[in-house]
Formats: C-alpha cells, structure tokens, sequence
C-alpha cells in the first residue's frame, strides 16, 4: 500500500521537532478598536465591489430595485427580503437549475476590512453553488461584524463546524489576458455589498 | 502538458531572446506585478513578521509531516471525504483515471493545479480516450495553444492578446482579429459555463489542507474550482503531501501572504474551505509524494517543500523575466521550479540551478522565507559532484582548476590571454566565444596586476 510507504519515507526523513510559533502578536497587532467601515470601503471598492451604508432593508430594496429590473431571476437567503424567492425553499433543487438567476442576495456576518472579504459558510448560502452560478451577487453584512484582519477573523470563526465555507471579497475577475484586468470570468460580474448601519 | 525536449534552458532562452521587443514586453509585464507585490507588503508594517511565522509553521510542519498528515486524514474520513494515496505521478494518475471510468465519466473539468502538471495527468487522461477541459482562463488558453503554462500563477504571460484572439477564433468562435480581453474573457465565460453545466467531474487543486479540521482551501480569483466542484457529482482534489498547515487559524497567516505576493491583492477573490462533500455528492482528496519524501530527507533543501506556489520568485527573477517559462523546461519554472526539479530527475534538470545569477532577489521576496538563491547554488555543488554538468562546462571548469592551482601557468595563460585580445580580438569577438553574446569583449590591459605591483615596488627602491 502506497499509504504506509509514503508515511513510513516521510517519518524517516522528517527532521527533528520545530515548535509552533506564536502567533497572538500578529493579531495584537492588528486589532483595532475603530469602526472598520471606512477601511473596507476603500478596499473593497478597489477590489471592484460597489459597497452601500445603508441604514435598513427598505433602502436596501430602493436600491436593487434601481439597479435591477423586475422580472428577472433574483434568489434572496434574507427573510427580510421576501418580495424575491427565498433560497430556503430551492435547496433540494438540481444545482444546474440556477444557471440563470440573475442575482442572489445573501448575509454575511463576517467582513474583513483588511482586504474586503466576506465569510459565507453552507448555511448563509443555502446552496454552494448559488454565490458563483449567479450572473450578479450582493451581500449585506452589518457593521459590527467587520474585523481588522483575517487574525481577527479566524478568532471569530473558532472551531465553527460546516461542510463549506467561502470568503468574498469582489466579483469573479481575471488578468490572465496581458494582464488587464477584466471583470466577470467564470463567476457573478458584479458584487454589491449592503452594510447596515443601523 | 510537457514540453518534449531535450534542449537546455540556455538554448531555449536563446529562441526566447531573438525577439527582443517581446522580451522587454515580458520583462516589464512581470516587473510590474513584482511593484504591485511592493505596495502590498509595504502596506503591512508586521510583513516581515507575517512571513517569519509563516516560515516557522511551515519547519514544523515538516518536522512533524506525517504525524499531521495522519491526523489530517483522519479528520477528512470523518467529514466524509475519501482519501487517496499516491507515490508517483503514475499512480496519482491511475486513481483519477479508475474514479472516472467507474462511473462512466470520460468528461472532466478541470481548475488549475500544478501538481497535475507535474504529473501529465491530462496527456494520460488523453491516452485512455478522456476529456479534461483546464477552466482558468489562462490555462485554457495555453491548453487551446497546445502548450504547457509558462507561469504558475499567469499561465499564459508569455502569449500577446493577438495571439489569443487568433486562438479563440480558431476554437472557440469569436470574431477574426478580436483582441480586446474583455470580449475574449466573456468568449470562454460563455464557452467555459456550458462545461461546467454539462461535466459530472471536477478536479482541483489545493493551496492549504488543515489538519486540525480535515478542511481544505482553493484559491481562485474566477470562481472556476468553485463552478466546477460545486456542479459535478464526484470533486477530486489533488494535493501534494507538502501542503498541509497545522490548525485552521493559521489560514489568516497564509492568507494575508499568498495573494499580495503572487499579484499583488489583498486576498484572491474567492478564498474556499471545503471539509465536508454536499448531499448525495463525492469528495476525494488524492494525497502526492512523487519525490517529496526524498526532497524533506535533503538537508539542504527541504525548505524548498515549504512553497506556497505565490509565483514571487518567479515575477522577481531577471532571468525568468528575460528568458521566459518554457525555457525551464518543467512544470514549475522560475528559481523555486530549479530547485524542486533536480530531486525529480537530476539529470534532465542538470542545467536549471545554473539559470541564475545567484542575485538573491527570490529569497528576498519570498514569502515563507525559503532560501532559493543558496539552494541553487548549493544544487550546482550537488551537480557537479555527480557529474551531470555538460561536457564543455567540465573541461573548462578542470582547465580553470588546473591554472588556478599552478601560478606559472596562471601568469603565462595571462600574458597570453592580453597578447590575444590585443592583436588578434577576431580570436574572441566571435559567436563561438558565449561570453561574446550580447557584449563586446572589453580592452585588455597592457600588464597585470603582478607586473604592474613588481613594477612599482623595483621604482620604490
């Protein structure tokens, strides 16, 4: 069996025992006591996200209804958000049959201001594959779920169990053509990030 | 796919270099994603301490690999996720090949992962009558060309937007003579949609696997590995055994790392942790030594195994820049490719550790603080002691040893060497001098130092 022989050669060559580093400083060194709403705007906004403050979910709402119009394909996995389909009851359905949602609507509650990212685990998702199938995405978040850095993140995280888990942090792109960067590879075009401040 | 040849990276630079708008193109594209790697780590006050402790995660790491290796495994059995080991490239192969057939699938898609270069697992996936569609964009692109990636983290850096505009027309349709990489980038997304949609398998790669949870994370900016494994009934990842870290939350240390070095962003698009397969749906992780016990037994260089596949080296190095990844003829080009690839085959790759200057801007930039420049260096002791240095280079390097040990000698072949260089420069001015090469010969002194220092001691008397 390749399994044994495989751990046996790595047993044998393995040098001898390197501790852990400690790596609370870096941590420490990062936090942060300041509303995180600023830095993440401008991070995310370079990184291609449109971000919103809004104050409640009525404004939310003021604001897809501008920039989408009705009739298309909008799944949303926020209660509040009930004039579209809700992702809780589509879950048992075929992956593949969301392929032409034109937008999902979805609720973080872990952003990184360091880099913009969001954390959305299978639950806040409801299906995997709906934040990448869809041809746009938005996110809201509050703005006391915003951390300084990705140290500060994984605290919050701890030992959280889930069958999968993703971090945001803009809309699908690529510059793997002479390196110009275009938005919308093979995921949604756009990311819409609604932070509620209230 | 490999590049089947024989020639040298020297002689493979040389075809690179005889277009010499496009290398300053190549040389000045990479720069520019080398200053954007700057202004992220100059962002971050504590980068320096980011990458010590991410080097010291990674020395215990493989102080204590299969101990963690185990751990992991059993971790990912009890998230319900198969596991797979593989010795060599042949075998790794052989899981993915019998996986496909014992479920009638002869389609793959697939997302980038530079260990299934290592292994040619698309031309054997081809032998046996399978598919397998690469969906990175740049790695569809060199797919379509028929050529290997020439950069692990830009895979087509090295191709103009015309050329790809020739090739898509070609394959994928779009308009004659479009190059705008917009139009062409929403010419594969329609293309590389209708895949994902109709492939029941997808194999990934993996940048981190986590020990403590039995998770593993992709990262990807287009959201591929995410389209591909969260649409096929059966997601193979392929993983080298090296890429394991210890506990989940030294994911913020590589995380903050990875991207600001290989492009300069904050963190990749999408940052995915998969630890549990979806209902009625398959995980398999294959686990890949193919040398790597060998390399951590190395003293020398097993810090090479700490890599985290950041590209760095690669946009730093002035050679890569000036001589292109194919030159490297291997999978993983660059400074960290030459010292990964002499331990897989020390012959084949005999001429890499020697495509440096020894500069020493890699180990400055990398972020796990792997010592490149003195590997390479150290792999040229390696080679030459073994014998695998070419012919001419053996000679002249004895030459050298014998007039460097004989001080008559060493003043005759001078005296000699300013008499040629000074009646007869034809004698050196010539292609078959390599020194020659893109320079002039300089002037030679009237005299040696020696003469010159006996001369002004006889005037002092």
């Amino acid at each position: 069996m390749s399994r044994e022989k495989i751990l046996a050669a790595v047993k044998s060559n393995q040098f001898s025992h390197a501790e852990l580093p400690n790596v609370d400083i870096l941590d420490a060194l990062t936090a942060s006591d300041v509303s995180q709403v600023k830095q993440y705007t401008t991070v995310a906004t370079a990184g291609g996200s449109f971000v919103y403050e809004v104050s409640d979910f009525d404004a939310i709402k003021t604001i897809l209804h501008k920039e989408f119009k009705a009739g298309v394909k909008i799944i949303s996995g926020i209660k509040e958000l009930d004039e579209y389909t809700y992702a809780g009851n589509v879950v048992d359905e075929l992956a593949h049959s969301f392929a032409d949602v034109e937008l999902t609507i979805l609720r973080s509650f872990l952003g990184v201001a360091e880099n913009g990212a969001l954390w959305l685990t299978e639950t806040q998702m409801n299906v995997r594959v709906l934040p990448f199938i869809s041809q746009h995405l938005a996110i809201v978040i509050h703005q006391d779920d915003l951390v300084p850095a990705m140290g500060q993140a994984y605290a919050k995280i701890g030992n959280a169990d889930y069958g999968y888990g993703a971090f945001i942090s803009g809309p699908s792109k690529t510059a793997d053509i002479e390196q110009s960067l275009v938005i919308g590879a093979q995921g949604p075009r756009s990311l819409s990030v609604f932070i509620l401040t209230t | 796919m490999s590049n089947v040849t024989e020639k040298s990276h020297a002689e493979l630079a040389a075809a690179f270099n005889k277009d010499e708008p496009r290398v300053d193109w190549h040389d000045e594209t990479l720069w520019w994603v080398r200053q954007k790697r700057d202004i992220q780590a100059h962002k971050l006050p504590e980068w320096e301490l980011l990458r010590e402790t991410a080097s010291q995660i990674k020395n215990n790491v493989l102080s204590n690999l299969s101990g963690y290796l185990e751990q992991f495994e059993a971790n990912a059995i009890k998230n319900g996720v198969v596991v797979h080991w593989a010795a060599d490239a042949a075998e790794h192969n052989k899981i993915v090949h019998q996986l496909l057939t014992e479920r009638g699938i002869n389609r793959m898609v697939k997302s980038k992962s530079m260990l299934t270069e290592e292994c040619h697992l698309n031309e054997y996936l081809k032998e046996q009558g399978l598919d397998v569609i690469d969906s990175d964009l740049g790695e569809r692109i060199v797919q379509l060309a028929g050529e290997p990636p020439s950069h692990i983290v830009l895979p087509c850096i090295h191709k103009k937007k015309e050329e790809i505009g020739d090739i898509f027309h070609e394959h994928l349709g779009s308009a004659k003579g479009e190059s705008d990489p917009k139009i062409l980038t929403e010419t594969a997304r329609q293309h590389l949609r209708e895949v994902f949609l109709t492939r029941r398998a997808a194999l990934t790669g993996v940048n981190f696997a986590i020990a403590e949870t039995g998770e593993f994370v992709i990262c990807t900016n287009e959201g591929n590995a995410d389209m591909g494994a969260h649409l096929a009934e059966i997601h193979i990842a392929s993983m080298g055994l090296e890429k394991i870290i210890p506990e989940r939350k030294h994911l913020g240390i590589f995380l903050r790392l990875l991207t600001r070095s290989a492009t300069g962003q904050p963190i990749t698009t999408y940052s995915s942790h998969f630890k549990k397969p979806q209902e009625n749906k398959q995980i398999h992780i294959i686990i890949v030594d193919n040398g790597r016990s060998i390399q951590l037994g190395r003293e020398d260089f097993r810090n090479s195994l700490k890599c985290i596949r950041c590209g760095a080296c690669m946009n730093t190095c002035p050679v890569y820049r000036k001589s292109g990844g194919h030159s490297y003829h291997t999978a993983i080009a660059g400074p960290i490719g030459s010292i990964l690839a002499p331990n897989l085959d020390m012959k084949k790759y005999a001429d890499l550790p020697f495509a440096s200057t020894l500069c020493g801007s890699c180990s400055n930039v990398c972020p796990v603080k792997i010592d490149i420049h003195d590997q390479l260096y150290k792999w040229r002791q390696v080679i030459v002691k073994e014998g695998y240095t070419p012919t001419a280079k053996t000679i002249a390097m004895k030459a050298m040893a014998i007039t460097l040990s004989s001080p008559a000698l060493y003043r005759s072949g001078g005296k000699m060497g300013r008499l040629v260089f000074k009646y007869a420069p034809f004698a050196v001015n010539n292609k078959l001098n390599p020194w020659y090469k893109h320079r002039e010969m300089p002037k030679a002194p009237e005299e040696s130092f020696g003469e010159w220092y006996n001369k002004r001691k006889e005037g002092k008397k």
